[in-house]
């Protein structure tokens, strides 16, 4: 059921401010902390960042306030070039990677706050354990039912250049934890990640399941709770289109029965 | 606390392998009411403030009371299999069931009533 206030374990308090460090250039963070080990509420902690000498962008910030301020500051990270989608998070109300966005992206003080509506772990990491187990169950692989050729399966630049703006996904999750109908059911609707990659495999050339593959995505809850808000495609830190990858496979649907 | 993996949660039941059906029926209605809610508007707009004999008389020719007729079928349809996609966003387990027994209900009634006076006044 739809959930229009936290519950009370979830309120959120203001927490501790970390004292400010002298010079002029610097910057206020927000940033959400919550940790299992203990009983309290969530809080927003407030640091302070000398702008000259951080990086430009929102990770840089990061891992110098986890470096030189609190260590106890948890968030995901790796690549820093926006290729790992670990460092997913919500960053001045929009889903994002802290590592592509810049701070001067941001107006004002910097907000961030783990993926919304997902269970957190710690701190900025939420639990993405049902989002990936939904991108495994749309069978992310090519699917091949004869044997021939043995070797190379051949394909056509055409047919290739069909998963541009599709492959590129790094399953980062800003776009299904962005999705208003995610957050409401989660637990049957795809997202937008899934049903993207989900087109990108129906779509592909060489795979040869794509019968199955729509079968398995008809369904009212699966497929069709995409209401074409278009969040995702809005939030999408690669630039991708998750809408209308949702909106090609319902055509693909209605071609089937008409 | 159920002990399942995370692959069965995100299973779930399986695809219902519906849903197409459904979309291909909103896409048309939503078409059909998109020429024929202005085409109402144009037909009874008119009528406003017209006398009782008028409006009976435009109600009684054939081409309103069809545009009429079309209105109230299409449009309750739409109503109905819309509401029942909003009701399934929002609500679950017995609530939702009832609320879409509830939804599609009031939908047919509305429609029979409507079709049931005009009936009784274009004939």
């Amino acid at each position: 059921m739809v959930q229009f206030t936290l519950p009370k374990n979830s309120k959120i308090r203001t927490g501790k401010t970390w004292p400010k460090p002298s010079g002029g250039n610097v910057r206020k963070f927000q940033i959400y902390r919550w940790s299992p080990d203990d009983d309290e509420n969530p809080r927003v902690d407030t640091y302070f960042v000398d702008m000259d000498s951080c990086g430009p962008m929102v990770l840089d910030a990061l891992i110098k306030i986890k470096t030189e301020i609190d260590p106890t500051l948890t968030f995901r990270r790796s690549c820093r070039e926006g290729i790992c989608g670990s460092c997913a998070m919500n960053i001045d109300g929009i889903n994002t990677l802290a590592c592509i966005y810049g701070l001067d992206e941001v107006k004002g003080d910097v907000k961030i706050y783990p993926l919304p509506h997902m269970p957190v772990v710690k701190d900025l990491i939420p639990d993405l354990t049902h989002f990936y187990a939904q991108h495994a169950s749309i069978m992310p692989w090519l699917e091949t039912k004869t044997n021939r050729p043995a070797k190379e399966w051949r394909q056509s630049i055409e047919d290739r250049a069909k998963l541009d703006g599709l492959y590129e996904c790094v399953m980062c999750a800003s776009c299904s934890t962005a999705c208003p109908s995610y957050w409401w059911n989660s637990d049957r609707y795809l997202g937008p990640a899934a049903l993207l990659h989900a087109y990108r495999w129906i779509i592909d050339s060489r795979d040869e399941a794509t019968g199955e593959r729509l079968d398995d995505l008809e369904d009212p809850f699966k497929l069709y709770r995409c209401h074409t808000i278009m969040n995702c495609t809005k939030t999408c830190p690669k630039g991708l289109n998750p809408a209308k990858a949702i909106a090609e496979i319902k055509r693909m649907m209605v071609e089937r029965i008409v | 606390m159920r002990y399942l993996t995370a692959r069965k949660r995100a299973e779930g039941k399986g695809a219902a392998h519906t849903g197409a059906h459904h979309h291909w029926s909103m896409t048309m209605s939503s078409v059909g009411l998109a020429f024929l809610v202005p085409l109402g508007i144009y037909i009874f707009g008119g009528l406003l403030g017209a006398p009782y004999e008028v409006v009976l008389a435009t109600l009684s020719s054939p081409t309103p009371a069809i545009v009429l007729a079309l209105i109230l079928v299409i449009g309750m349809r739409h109503f109905a299999m819309g509401a029942t996609t909003m009701i399934e966003d929002y609500a679950r387990g017995t609530a939702r069931k009832m609320l879409i027994i509830f939804v599609t209900s009031l939908a047919w009634l509305i429609g029979a009533v409507g079709i049931f006076a005009l009936l009784k006044i274009a004939l």
